[in-house]
């Protein structure tokens, strides 16, 4: 596509792929929640993470500085991207890559796939990466006939397992050892058929099926945590040694990236390379930072391709108030804080992005109509603050969440023409609450609530207030509110 | 120092022993309190839910409300969140520059109770005896919004009689989250399903807290299951006992 999209685009086309499930999150989280085993994964998983990611940001004098720091540079990113991106454009190019523009998902695989026909191979190794899980590409993939091998362990077991990811950075978090085992035992070819749990055991499987698919492979597809524009540098961070690999090894490189992940100077990984692992998996460094140039004839792959994906994002950067959850660096941190996701899991988000920022940035990409399934996401959050807290960036989660909430509601006003019974509810209570006398009054006309009462809490409640009386009592209203009581006691009050 | 009781709503017409109690605590305190009766509701249930549109005329209510006075103080953590990060944000989108300004100056003189009593007053004994076992649950808004820290600690530390029992994850949500725990009712109880275990681990004859709000939520729960526990506000416990 042209550069024409730079800028803020009065219309920018919305985001597609693996953004939006088929059920809304109350009805999705209810299924999730009653599955013993996952709740116990989760609960495990994120509690350790949680600690360990404790443990090292406690080690930082510094932690709060590196915070507002990294907020900053996100920032000032955000605000010169289109600039950002000739830049890192034009370096790319000079070093002997290429660069291709992508406006959603399906632009993004059709220039993919059409690439790795090019090439000649029908198959193709993948470093973990989001953008391409966001668009779906293995499976437009497949549908071109290339067969897309996932390399990193995690990833490679929900593949192996027909599975989903349910979380950013760790996305069999809702497996455990014994589940494992089972689908390698089920799917991964020539297994030893003694294998058991035992991680080791588990890790060194997965390491001799994928060194076979590493010394194969002539195609590689990764993702990018960082592109630096002023050298024309692209940056992925990872643990286990597959990304180096893949970096490394095939004759061809292409590399999916959101727009966003541009920075502008080398330096500012500085602060990003301390940001992200100890957010993400609660290491003070991870094990493997690659960082390369276009291509380095003699060394590495001979031809690198690099596609620019917006798919949603130039709306989201349009949006003032929701911008900011594009300074997302995909640490996870939030998730693995989240009291919701702790409890659901990341399934139940029906989007690739789960946890507090999947739930702003889903609906974020594929945008708020008033009854969407996405629209769902925001409520999914008490507000409770701690994803704010966790964030490495500092977004604020809780407000950008109050933002969509009312993106939503004025959506579905625009939409509706008769409102809903929640706003008919929301706009009296609004009304009685903007004169005291009628609020005194609806104070008093709750007593009638006593009726409903035994021995001081009502055990039912009717309407949508049954929610609230299926698993917990409500208590009686008090023969007199504060106000009468003052106004008895005290005199009328000024 | 004319000091305003901002009862708020929920304590207004289903928790009053609360706003009385808050009254007793700062008439001990030597400050002299006014109720003004035109108060109703901070409209943070309405921003929350989505609804900013409706909740601009209850900002624009309570600044009128509270703006003659020094101090607003309200035995809410929660509630003084939403005056104080998001009544000035309502007013912008409104695009009332005038509320604005006035909403953002009222948030720096709006207080949940325990900072007023240890920032404004200096105060952390309050002269209170409470002979129970309590156990302490902070509240989402006063750690995270407020960052109220351990100052309703302080305050419990120095009751005559309470043996203060530590609440195990105690900074994780309780799931009420305003009419979240009605959208989403079942993640919710699923959340206070943890809240209470950790609070009954404790062996507390007392769950406190500073917002009525968690309190009705935890106590519901408490309640519903016959647990034996039960939820007593802060206010509550500063004001209980002889004056010394």
């Amino acid at each position: 596509m042209s550069g024409a999209f730079l800028g803020m685009p009065a219309h920018s086309s919305p985001g597609t792929g693996h953004l939006q499930g088929t059920a809304s999150f109350p009805a999705a989280a209810r299924v999730a929640l009653a599955d013993t085993q996952l709740r116990r994964n989760i609960g495990n998983a994120t509690t350790t993470i949680r600690e360990k990611r404790l443990r090292v940001v406690g080690e930082c004098a510094d932690w709060e500085q590196l915070r507002e720091a990294g907020r900053d540079i996100k920032r000032h990113a955000m605000a010169n991207l289109p600039e950002l991106l000739r830049q890192l454009e034009g370096n790319v190019q000079a070093r002997g890559g290429q660069v291709h523009w992508a406006r959603d998902a399906v632009e993004a695989n059709a220039i993919v796939a059409r690439l790795v026909q090019a090439t000649g191979s029908r198959e193709v190794v993948k470093v973990k990466s989001m953008a391409t899980q966001e668009i779906g590409l293995n499976e437009a993939l497949a549908e071109a006939g290339i067969a897309a091998y996932e390399t990193d362990l995690a990833e490679l077991i929900v593949q192996l397992g027909h599975d989903t990811p349910s979380h950013i950075l760790v996305p069999a978090i809702h497996r455990n050892r014994a589940e494992i085992r089972d689908i390698f035992l089920r799917e991964m070819a020539g297994v030893d058929p003694t294998l058991t749990d035992d991680p080791r055991r588990l890790a060194m499987a997965a390491r001799s099926h994928l060194r076979r698919r590493f010394l194969a492979a002539r195609v590689a597809i990764s993702g990018a945590n960082f592109a630096v524009a002023e050298t024309g540098t692209l940056a992925v961070v990872e643990s286990e040694g597959n990304g180096r690999m893949c970096l490394t090894l095939p004759e061809t490189l292409i590399t999916v990236m959101g727009v966003e992940k541009v920075i502008p100077r080398w330096q500012d990984l500085e602060v990003f390379l301390q940001l992200l692992p100890r957010s993400s998996t609660g290491e003070r460094m991870n094990p493997y930072t690659s960082l390369w140039t276009g291509i380095t004839p003699g060394d590495g792959p001979t031809e690198f391709h690099l596609v620019l994906l917006d798919n949603g994002r130039s709306a989201t950067l349009a949006d003032e108030h929701g911008r900011e959850a594009l300074h997302c660096i995909r640490c996870s941190a939030c998730l693995n804080v989240c009291p919701v996701y702790e409890r659901t899991g990341g399934h139940a988000y029906g989007s690739v992005y789960p946890g507090p920022i999947g739930a702003v940035i889903s609906p974020q990409l594929t945008g708020l109509t008033g009854s969407s399934v996405n629209d769902s996401l925001p409520f999914a959050s008490s507000l409770c603050g701690a994803c704010y807290q966790a964030c490495p960036v500092m977004i604020d989660i809780p407000s950008m969440l109050v933002h969509l909430r009312t993106q939503h509601v004025e959506a579905a006003r625009a939409a509706h023409r008769t409102p809903t019974p929640e706003a008919i509810a929301m706009a009296a209570a609004a009304w009685t609450m903007r004169s005291p006398t009628r609020f005194a009054l609806a104070g008093r006309a709750m007593r009638a609530g006593r009726l409903l009462a035994r021995r001081g809490r009502i055990r039912r409640l009717p309407g949508p207030l049954a929610a609230w009386t299926a698993a917990r009592d409500a208590p009686a209203p008090p023969p007199e509110t504060f106000r009468d009581w003052w106004a008895r006691t005290r005199g009328p009050g000024q | 120092m004319r000091v305003a009781l901002f009862v708020t709503c929920l304590a207004d017409t289903l928790f009053p022993e609360v706003g009385k109690a808050t009254v007793t605590v700062l008439e001990r305190a030597g400050v002299t309190v006014d109720f003004p009766a035109a108060q109703t509701c901070c409209g943070q249930m309405h921003i929350n839910t989505g609804y900013a549109r409706d909740a601009v005329p209850l900002v624009r209510h309570f600044v009128d409300t509270f703006a003659g006075y020094d101090a607003v103080v309200a035995p809410s953590g929660s509630c003084v969140g939403a005056v104080r990060h998001q009544h000035a944000q309502v007013a912008r989108g409104a695009g009332d520059a005038a509320l604005t300004a006035e909403a953002s100056r009222l948030a720096t003189r709006t207080y949940e109770l325990s900072e007023f009593l240890i920032d404004v007053l200096g105060v952390e004994d309050v002269g209170a005896s409470y002979p129970h076992r309590v156990t302490y649950h902070p509240t989402c808004h006063s750690l995270r919004m407020l960052h109220v820290g351990d100052k309703p600690l302080r305050l419990l530390r120095h009751v005559r009689g309470l043996e203060l029992v530590p609440l195990p994850d105690a900074d994780s949500c309780c799931g009420f989250g305003g009419t979240f725990a009605l959208k989403n009712a079942d993640t919710s109880t699923a959340m206070l399903a943890d809240k209470m275990r950790h609070v009954l681990d404790t062996r507390a004859e007392v769950v406190s807290a500073g917002d009525s709000s968690c309190l009705m939520h935890i106590g519901g729960g408490l309640s519903r299951l016959q647990t034996g526990t039960r939820p007593v506000h802060l206010a509550e416990i500063l004001a209980a006992g002889d004056v010394a």
